[in-house]
């Protein structure tokens, strides 16, 4: 995954799966999954993070260009990745000199699951939050985030487990 | 200077993000405001270009159903123009003034390319823009009532602010008497909407019509909306009872976009006043 243009075809092929498949699932009326954050998961850490922050920042706007939300999607998923590093470390207990050999598939199972889980359900929180834009509905937006959390986590690990090679 | 520039050095990740959410907080406060929202919206033309793409490909699906709708449209017209003749034949001598026959509003039709209802603020794109003379604040209708408002257009599309969208504020009114209020939604279910500030001695029936009131520059009165479906028998301040849409907002085909010709006439009258 160090490759350029493997992270440029994941970035399209994200936007493209968010947009004109997931956001139409509405499953139960209003249950949608949001996998464009995968990006963050399997994006290389590396010692300069403004770019990084920067291709996150950008799905997230094309994202809200096509799904008319404003800067919602954008500040949510620029949420998580600034604060991807902590969590690294906290999970995964990496210091600085270990970030380019960091491969998230070579980590325990355990570990990866509690990193992801927590990021997706930070991420969730936060977008709903602004979806809704008050106090008002605010145990729908705890339940927005609980439903459409467990169907993103769903679909991110079962991908993650149909797309990694046996090895 | 030197510590400056080792200030920057040091947080430049974090100034950054706050540069970053800054951006995107500012378009976020930006679009809940009707009159703001330029930059982020799906009326564009490469968001625009995507969406009529993939609408071409998915509306072969919707084919019978929009038949269907079109029949029951010509039906509820046949109806109406049925009821004009008769009108028209009671009267012993007709005089037709023809001055007071002046077309007061016109309709586009449009297609809908991208349809939102399960969010708190709706919004929908239509494959007209300003190239067909769509401009902010036209009334989208369709053959079984009110859809939204148009609040944004490009070169060949324009941004729908449905009435699923909770800064929607429409008059209407009930059917069998002029007592009006205004619809708004609260952003639960798609079906149902909220008209409130009724005056109390407003006779009130479950079942009623509502359509729109006509108080406005943008709808024309007497568009359907929907039927009271329930009411709030208990004293609050603004006499809200709930509306089920004749509209199925989840699955919408083609529409009208209705331009009020005396727009810029009333606006000037208006404005004089103040």
């Amino acid at each position: 995954m160090n490759n350029p243009l493997n992270m440029v075809s994941l970035f399209f092929f994200l936007l493209f799966l968010q947009v004109f498949v997931l956001n139409n699932i509405l499953f139960l009326g209003f249950i949608n999954p949001y996998l464009y954050i995968a990006f963050v998961f399997l994006y290389p850490l590396k010692e300069n993070r403004i770019p990084f922050l920067f291709y996150s920042f950008l799905l997230g706007l094309s994202i809200d260009f096509f799904s008319d939300s404003g800067g919602i999607h954008a500040f949510s998923i620029l949420c998580i990745s600034y604060i991807r590093l902590f969590f690294v470390r906290i999970y995964f207990r990496k210091i600085p000199a270990d970030y380019p050999f960091f491969k998230l598939k070579s980590e325990s199972f355990g570990k990866i699951f509690n990193y992801v889980v927590t990021l997706t359900i930070i991420h969730h929180l936060i977008y709903f939050s602004f979806a809704n834009f008050s106090f008002y509905n605010f145990s729908n937006v705890l339940l927005n985030t609980i439903y459409s959390s467990i169907f993103t986590l769903l679909l991110y690990f079962l991908g993650t487990y149909i797309f990694t090679k046996s090895e | 200077m030197q510590q400056l520039i080792y200030f920057f050095q040091k947080f430049k990740y974090f100034l950054f993000f706050l540069l970053l959410s800054f951006i995107s907080l500012t378009l976020t406060f930006n679009n809940l405001d009707f009159h703001k929202s330029k930059f982020v919206n799906s009326a564009n033309f490469v968001t625009g270009g995507f969406y009529s793409q993939t609408s071409n490909i998915s509306e072969y699906w919707d084919l019978k159903v929009e038949n269907k709708l079109l029949a029951e449209e010509n039906t509820r017209l046949r109806n109406l123009l049925e009821k004009k003749n008769s009108a028209n034949f009671n009267i012993d001598s007709t005089v037709i003034d023809s001055l007071k026959y002046q077309q007061k509003y016109t309709f586009t039709t449009a297609k809908i390319i991208n349809n939102n209802y399960a969010k708190e603020f709706n919004f929908l794109t239509i494959d007209k823009g300003e190239n067909q003379g769509i401009k902010k604040e036209m009334a989208v209708i369709n053959s079984k009532g009110i859809i939204g408002i148009t609040d944004n257009s490009s070169g060949g599309y324009a941004r729908v602010q449905s009435i699923l969208n909770r800064n929607s504020k429409i008059n209407a009114r009930l059917k069998n008497s002029n007592y009006f209020g205004s619809l708004s939604w609260n952003g639960k279910d798609y079906n149902t909407v909220q008209l409130s500030d009724i005056p109390r001695q407003a006779p009130l029936e479950i079942g009623d019509t509502i359509e729109t009131g006509g108080k406005s520059t943008i709808f024309p009165e007497g568009i359907l909306v929907g039927i009271i479906s329930k009411i709030d028998k208990g004293n609050t301040a603004d006499n809200k009872v709930d509306v089920t849409l004749f509209n199925d907002m989840s699955n919408l085909g083609f529409v009208h976009v209705i331009k009020n010709l005396d727009t810029i006439e009333i606006k000037l009258l208006e404005a004089r006043d103040e």
